[in-house]
């Protein structure tokens, strides 16, 4: 399984043109909000721009939330999302640490969902996609807080 | 297509109301310029100041802004504080997308507030703020302030005015999210006027695509070429201040209030210089993979002991030929300190450049003295010519005061016309010749982009008259196309004619798309039209002896073939600009 990463941020020009193909391809909308990826300074032009976007969490905090199974947890990580048994209640969003489910002004919930469609339009090679990092175990952990 | 007609918001200072209203017309302007130009008939005033309160300010995008690549700026027109004349200028940034986002076809602001007030617009918001606390801020504190107090981070427009405007300097300009502004004819100026230190547009909606497979086709076509071919190059690359070495080459830099065309020390800021040496990263404009803007930065020692800070700065052509080669400061960091205190306070940096450069000039020649400029201001110093940004900005005595309201006011006052660089406003960085210097001093906006003329002087050694004023109309209307749009001229190889009819169709404008030329056509006459009923003579326009006194690769200037191409142009804005049969006053 591969998952969409933001790993060359620090290359960003703030396009926007990954948030438009997202919104663009995946969800049929013109938009640079709602989309997967979502382009914002960090704090002003002069610092960069950072996008809040989908971590593939795995278990996906978002998918616990989810009261009607709207979201799903997909192999590998990250979120299965189906659009019509969601009930807008917002709680996806609520749930994940890092901003990157976006709730439009219906509450229609917009989450990454790491097809990779973005990346050709990204002029500076910011994203790509990876293959899903082996998770730690707990002896990999132990050793981490010990050195 | 989102709709058919103008979804435009009318923000009233005055009276702290806003409304939506809806207008027709699309077949007839476009958008964009068109749409402006059409506004303001509406809501401006042709026979009173551009004081006026309820004089508007007016902001609006093209019937493709977000649908395509490089579809990605603002047409802002207001009567300009600067001539007193229907004026228009053009910004990138996120705003077009902001608008789009926003809803709106185009804002239009009217009245005047009572104490210093920020306007918060959005697809379901209206807000107006009372922000006195920040007048006298400069334009890079003030969009901070501004990100705090309104929400929406990296989907919005930050349009903020610094204290050059609030003092009401004529050619103070807008800065758009911090790297972009509508710079010239005093935009900036307009929103003083009517104590708007800022406006930010929220992008918060979005539009169902049109059906079909032609969109998403066309689109990735527009974005490979736009990505994957050479033709942005010059514009990623080194940018627009690669125009520096060349222009030097053909003897078409201005120098040193134009006392030269060229030098031997424009190596030390050209954009290859400034590249290697400054350059920190490139933005871009929402909406655009180009990515043109450049930013460079100045490390500055402040303090003993290794203390050092760091500004960053954006630079172009223009602003290196502004503040570099007219002052003949040649260090790039020089340059960009320079530029940096510009910014802040807040000054369209061609016109600021341009009039600091004459200053010295008259002060060498003893026109004035130091009683006057208050600094020694001299060739290439940057330190003295940082203050003298912050004097004229704050209009410190009369000279300053009357150099901060255009160089033509000071030259009334001091003499010194003879070496004014103005051609309607202080001039663009191109001293290619004839075609060019009537084609500014004319032109509609008063800017190099307004027509091709410096690229016609680069490659015709030929005087022919005819020739070159056909070009000057049919190269403006060609641009006007993309200005109703309101697409990035950089973009114009791309965008061909034939292509933008695609594009239209493609998303639903299925009327408009065979007919673009011809309201180009219309939308010329329109825009000649409002601008003369503001009081524009193009018949009294004087070139400055400056223009006659320069060497070209060419040679010497030919003031006989100026002087036909500028009667010649005069006549043909005057037919263009003729009034309606209906309009006319009875014989």
């Amino acid at each position: 399984m591969k998952i969409m990463r933001a790993t060359r941020m620090e290359r960003c020009i703030g396009c926007h043109s990954c948030s438009l193909a997202c919104s663009r391809q995946v969800h049929k909308v013109l938009s640079w909000n709602k989309a997967g990826i979502r382009i914002a300074s960090s704090g002003g032009l002069s610092t960069g721009f950072e996008a809040r976007v989908c971590l593939a969490c795995d278990p996906a905090p978002c998918v616990a939330a989810c009261p009607t199974g709207a979201f799903s947890q997909r192999k590998g990580g990250g979120v299965i999302q189906k659009r019509n048994l969601c009930i807008r209640c917002g709680e996806c969003a609520k749930a994940c640490p890092v901003d990157a489910i976006f709730l439009d002004h219906q509450v229609n919930p917009y989450v990454c969902i790491h097809c990779g469609r973005c990346i050709p339009y990204c002029p500076h090679d910011c994203l790509e996609m990876v293959e899903v990092p082996e998770r730690r175990n707990g002896s990999n952990k132990d050793k981490e807080v010990a050195s | 297509m989102i709709r058919d007609y103008f979804r435009v918001m009318v923000v009233n200072l005055g009276t702290g109301k806003a409304n939506i209203v809806e207008r027709g017309g699309r077949n007839e302007v476009l958008g964009g310029t068109g749409l402006a130009a059409r506004l303001f008939q509406e809501f401006g005033h042709a026979d009173r100041p551009w004081n006026d309160p309820d004089q508007p300010m007016i902001l609006a995008i093209g019937p493709l802004t977000g649908y395509y690549p490089l579809m990605s700026k603002t047409c802002c027109s207001f009567k300009s504080p600067y001539h007193d004349q229907y004026a228009e200028s053009y910004a990138g940034g996120k705003s077009a997308l902001s608008l789009r986002f926003a809803d709106l076809d185009a804002l239009v602001i009217t009245g005047r507030a009572e104490r210093l007030t920020a306007l918060c617009v959005g697809s379901r918001r209206v807000e107006l703020k009372d922000v006195e606390y920040l007048r006298g801020f400069d334009a890079l504190s003030t969009g901070r302030a501004l990100r705090k107090m309104f929400p929406g981070s990296g989907r919005r427009s930050i349009l903020r005015i610094g204290p050059a405007a609030e003092k009401l300097s004529t050619y103070a300009c807008i800065n758009v999210d911090t790297y972009r502004h509508f710079g010239r004819l005093g935009g900036g100026t307009v929103m003083g006027v009517k104590n708007l230190k800022g406006i930010c547009i929220l992008g918060d909606r979005g539009f169902p695509l049109p059906e079909g497979k032609a969109y998403p086709k066309l689109y990735k076509h527009i974005f490979e070429q736009l990505t994957s071919t050479e033709m942005m190059s010059k514009y990623h690359g080194v940018g627009t201040a690669v125009n520096i070495s060349p222009l030097n080459g053909l003897k078409s830099l201005p120098w040193k209030n134009l006392q030269q065309t060229s030098s031997p020390h424009a190596e030390r800021i050209s954009g290859e210089t400034f590249a290697d040496e400054t350059l920190l990263r490139n933005a871009a404009c929402a909406g655009c993979p180009v990515g043109c803007i450049h930013v460079g930065f100045v490390r500055e020692q402040f303090q003993t002991n290794n203390q050092y800070l760091y500004r960053q700065v954006a630079y172009d052509y223009e602003p290196i030929f502004a503040v570099g080669g007219m002052l003949e400061i040649i260090e790039p960091g020089e340059v960009l300190r320079v530029l940096d205190v510009i910014e802040k306070e807040g000054f369209d940096c061609m016109s600021c450049g341009v009039a600091l450069a004459w200053a010295t000039e008259a002060l060498e020649r003893g026109d004035i003295s130091e009683d006057e400029t208050l600094l020694p201001l001299k060739w290439g110093d940057a330190e003295t010519y940082m203050k003298a940004v912050e004097l004229l900005s704050q209009q410190e005595n009369e000279f300053y005061s009357l150099l901060a309201r255009g160089t033509m006011r000071a030259v009334a006052r001091y003499g010194g016309g003879d070496y004014a660089c103005v051609l309607g406003q202080e001039m663009a960085g191109y001293a290619t010749g004839e075609v060019f210097f009537v084609s500014e001093a004319l032109g509609f906006r008063h800017a190099h982009l307004d027509a091709g003329g410096y690229s016609w002087d680069q490659k015709h050694e030929e005087k022919d008259v005819d020739a070159a004023l056909k070009f000057l109309v049919e190269d403006g209307r060609k641009r006007i196309i993309l200005n109703c749009m309101v697409g990035c001229l950089f973009s114009r190889g791309v965008y061909t004619e034939a292509l933008l009819d695609e594009a239209l169709e493609a998303v639903g404008y299925t009327d408009l798309a065979t007919g673009v030329d011809e309201i180009a056509f219309e939308v010329q006459k329109l825009r000649w039209r409002v601008r003369i009923s503001t009081g524009y003579d193009p018949r009294t326009v004087k070139i400055p002896k400056r223009y006659s006194e320069i060497t070209t690769w060419k040679g010497p200037l030919d003031t006989e073939y100026m002087e036909a191409l500028r009667q010649g142009f005069a006549q043909r804005i005057m037919e263009l600009g003729a009034p309606l049969p209906e309009d006319a006053p009875e014989k």
